[in-house]
């Protein structure tokens, strides 16, 4: 099959007319979603790029599905500005359009929430070649069938995403993290329910086993060591680390999972950590104070999250990437309403 | 047996249809509209709601679900010959769980009853509609809803984590979980919106916050609405991210004051920020409030000193739309969104066509999200003036649109504004909002006649 290499939305419309199966591809960063499966024709996104409208003043901007995230945080950063999501993988290429069809948000999801909380808008190309519009470009809108959200996660099952609208904030002026060890996970658990519950704001809070607890503040200079010290009150002295940027970089970019034959994603809450911690899975963090999980994996963890019914998406390294598929009347109405000849993934 | 003997077997005692039975149930809040259902049924738990939709289904009749009827935009209007959903019955909150800080509860629960629930956990329920007293989740879920709050912290669909709904077609499926991290796609978020054409809410699960450590509350007095709005864009210059923005006009000012005696200043404008969060970082930021407030021209800065000072700051805010209703027999709400910095052009483009339509509209809104809420005063007992507030408001919706905004930024698009879809969304647009109705109500039997215009199929 070609690799198809759109730069336009009427080049995607022309693919998906022409192919009757295929599979869209942004930066590449999540491999076991975007490479095509037997009888897909390949369309790569990567030169739908660029920021189509920025207005710092209005918390919105709007750009081509195929624009690397790190581009778009570059432009937002000289205006003191940030995606409060934190897309993982910005570090290694990857596309506005892949984070959201993959579902994904890093550890600074703890503050304000997730990919979800920050899309706004999206045009994208249906299994019909059809452009459709949900959403829109103000921070604030309730018209229409939101489309946009429907495409969260959606791993491309219901169109090629096109152009992206998205939500951003004020970056916050200093950082510092707080690293804590504890006995034991009991003992770490016991922290991260505790701080779950105060409201100190956090921009981060990780846990990392079997005994670790990462948090992160932002905000002004002088409120962030005062807050600094409150913490430190109700949870010891621990690690300071005044210059986080890199550390926390590294953990939006999965560094911990390198070496990892499969990289997973796991829904979480706190109350489920034990019973997941009882699986055979390498490497791993929980983020949002417990929320999800990222774990690298062998073949045996996946098994092993499947056995325990635990819903799970694999990033990097499997053939069946999502699990269990999406199933229901629900899911099966919207797909054959959007997709009705199947050329898109899942379904 | 026919239909009603059915639907009365499935809820005995609980199926209205005399005529002063129904009455209550015959329109929303927007009164201007009223429909005669067949009858309302009054469904205790989720098993007779998916019996009286499956009954429904059978004979082909059609179904509205309906929460307190709050609705703004002709929401929940009954169909005509169809059966009312009454969903106030299914009121209790199934579980609240601090440590997961979730809450899963029936869709008649009141949004405000949240809230109280989860305050000894230190926890409470973001989405704050002014409605938030008598509102239910089902209907915030179904339409969406906002409040003061939306600019940090998202509207309905950003707080639903998992949903239990039943379809058109009556089957029961469940959408989403009860972590805030899923995998798939987000059909949960997809329903929250669509007005109930796409089945029943019958059970929902919210995600809760901690309440903010400390909250600082400024109430800003302004010689014109321009300079407030001016106000407006200095805070979000300075890198201020406040919990909510809001703007009254002098029209609403004065409502306010009659109504519930705030001790608002009687000026042009008033703008109201509240910052919020750890009792440091709310300092810092209060001071630079203070800095940028001072250079905007405020007349008068007044700054809430204690909990019982905030909620007067609040009070009158949050009675305005009823107050309003004092100044005039009736009136329209509109809801447009414009882009932030288009709100100075908005506002004078609809003072130019209130003076054009010789009607007084008053505005209150949420000026951190660039969301309207232009009331327009009308007399429905003199003859013509409803048919010029509609046209007055419609107008005000082709702007919002012509200035890159939204025809609702949270009352949705009920039967009120149907009519103006094709001005945001071409027909592919509408199209695929069609074909995802059909595939999952083949009989188009939830909720009829709202949302979609009627022009779509033909059109396309
Ligand atoms: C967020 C925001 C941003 C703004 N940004 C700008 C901007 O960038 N540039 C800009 O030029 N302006 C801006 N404005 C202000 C806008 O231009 C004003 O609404 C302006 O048109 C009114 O001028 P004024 O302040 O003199 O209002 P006034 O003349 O003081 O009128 C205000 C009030 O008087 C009443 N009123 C006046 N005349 C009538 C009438 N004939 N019929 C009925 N009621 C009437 C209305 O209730 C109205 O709300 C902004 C306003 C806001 C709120
Ligand atoms: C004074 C006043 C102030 C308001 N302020 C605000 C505000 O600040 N922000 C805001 O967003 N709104 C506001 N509203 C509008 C209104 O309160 C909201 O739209 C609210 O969510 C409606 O809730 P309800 O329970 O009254 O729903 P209803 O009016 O009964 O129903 C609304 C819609 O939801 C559907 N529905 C209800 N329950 C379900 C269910 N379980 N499953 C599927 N569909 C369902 C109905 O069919 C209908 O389409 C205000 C209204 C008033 C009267």
């Amino acid at each position: 099959m070609p690799a198809l290499r759109p730069e336009n939305l009427e080049e995607v419309r022309e693919a998906v007319r022409a192919y009757p199966r295929l599979r869209a591809r942004g930066g590449g960063t999540k491999p076991a979603l975007s490479t095509p499966r037997e009888g897909e024709a390949l369309l790569d996104l990567s030169r739908l790029r660029g920021l189509l409208a920025y207005e710092p003043e209005e918390f919105v901007f709007t750009a081509f599905a195929g624009t690397p995230v790190a581009e778009v945080e570059e432009a937002l950063r000289a205006h003191g500005q940030y995606l409060p999501f934190h897309p993982p993988l910005a570090g290694k290429g990857a596309t506005l359009g892949g984070t959201v069809a993959a579902g994904l948000s890093g550890p600074l999801r703890h503050r304000f929430g997730g990919l979800r909380d920050f899309l706004l808008g999206v045009r994208f190309v249906d299994g019909e070649g059809r452009v459709v519009r949900g959403g829109g470009k103000v921070v604030k809108n309730a018209a229409g069938f939101p489309f946009h959200r429907l495409m969260v996660g959606s791993l491309g099952a219901f169109g090629v995403m096109v152009e992206l609208s998205f939500k951003v904030f004020p970056r916050p002026r200093t950082t510092r993290t707080l690293r804590v060890r504890r006995e034991n996970l009991e003992e770490a658990l016991a922290d991260l329910e505790r701080l779950r519950l105060l409201p100190l704001d956090l921009l981060a809070l990780d846990l990392v086993p079997p005994a670790t607890l990462e948090l992160r503040l932002g905000g002004f200079e002088r409120s962030v060591e005062a807050r600094l010290k409150r913490l430190q009150d109700l949870l010891g002295e621990g690690e300071v680390l005044a210059e986080d940027e890199a550390h926390w970089e590294a953990v939006r970019d999965l560094g911990f999972l390198e070496g990892s034959p499969i990289w997973v994603k796991v829904p979480a809450k706190p109350h489920l950590i034990p019973e997941l911690e009882g699986l055979p899975l390498g490497p791993r963090r929980y983020l949002d104070g417990g929320e999800v999980l990222y774990a690298g994996a062998t073949e045996e963890g996946l098994k092993a999250l499947k056995e325990a019914g635990l819903p799970h998406l694999v990033l990097r390294g499997a053939e069946t990437p999502l699990f269990p598929e999406p199933q229901g009347a629900f899911f099966a109405g919207v797909k054959k309403a959007l997709d009705p000849k199947g050329r898109f993934p899942l379904g | 047996m026919g239909f009603l003997e059915e639907l009365k077997a499935l809820l005995p005692g609980r199926v209205l249809t005399g005529e002063a039975e129904l009455a209550p149930y015959e329109s929303d809040a927007l009164t201007a509209y009223r429909k005669r259902p067949l009858a309302v049924a009054l469904p205790e738990r989720k098993e007779e709601v998916l019996g009286v939709v499956r009954l429904c289904h059978r004979y082909g009749v059609p179904f509205v679900a309906r929460g307190s009827g709050t609705s703004l935009s002709g929401g929940s209007l009954p169909v005509e010959g169809g059966v009312v959903i009454a969903l106030n019955r299914m009121n209790r909150i199934l579980r609240l769980d601090p440590k997961a800080r979730i809450a899963v509860v029936e869709p008649g629960v009141v949004n405000l009853k949240v809230s109280q629930e989860a305050a000894p956990f230190g926890l409470y329920y973001a989405p704050d509609p002014s409605s938030q007293p008598i509102s239910t989740l089902g209907g915030n879920v179904a339409f969406n809803s906002g409040g003061a709050h939306c600019l940090k912290y998202g509207m309905t669909a950003n707080h639903v984590l998992g949903l239990e709904v039943v379809t058109p077609t009556g089957e029961v499926v469940r959408l989403g979980g009860e972590s805030l991290e899923g995998v798939g796609p987000d059909l949960h978020g997809f329903f929250v919106g669509t007005e109930g054409l796409l089945g029943v809410a019958v059970e929902i699960t919210l995600r809760l916050l901690p309440r903010p450590e400390a909250y600082h509350t400024v109430l800003a007095a302004y010689p014109s609405l321009e300079a407030a709005g001016e106000a407006v864009s200095r805070v979000i210059r300075a890198g201020l991210l406040p919990g909510a923005m809001e703007i009254m006009d002098r029209l609403s000012i004065e409502a306010a004051e009659k109504a519930v005696r705030a001790g608002y200043p009687p000026v042009e404008g008033l703008l109201i920020v509240e910052l919020e969060g750890p009792k440091e970082e709310v300092a810092e930021e209060a001071q630079v409030l203070e800095g940028v407030l001072r250079e905007s021209g405020a007349l008068e800065l007044r700054v809430a000193r204690d909990e019982a000072e905030r909620q007067a700051i609040w009070k009158g805010r949050k009675a305005a739309f009823s107050a309003v209703g004092r100044l005039s027999p009736d009136y329209l709400v509109q809801d447009g969104v414009v882009p932030r910095s288009r709100l100075g052009e908005a506002l004078r483009e609809i003072q130019r066509l209130s003076r054009e339509y010789g009607l007084r509209v008053a505005n209150v809104f949420h000026a951190g999200d660039g969301n309207l809420h232009p009331l327009v005063l009308y007399d429905g007992k003199k003859p013509g003036e409803l048919e010029r507030a509609e046209a007055l408001a419609g107008e005000i919706l082709r702007l919002c649109v012509r200035l890159g905004g939204s025809l609702t930024g949270e009352h949705g698009i009920g039967v009120e504004k149907k009519g103006y879809m094709p001005e945001m969304f071409s027909p592919e647009d509408l199209l695929a909002m069609e074909e995802v109705k059909r595939a999952l109500d083949p009989k188009g039997l939830a909720n009829r006649g709202k949302v979609l215009p009627e022009v779509v199929r033909a059109g396309a």
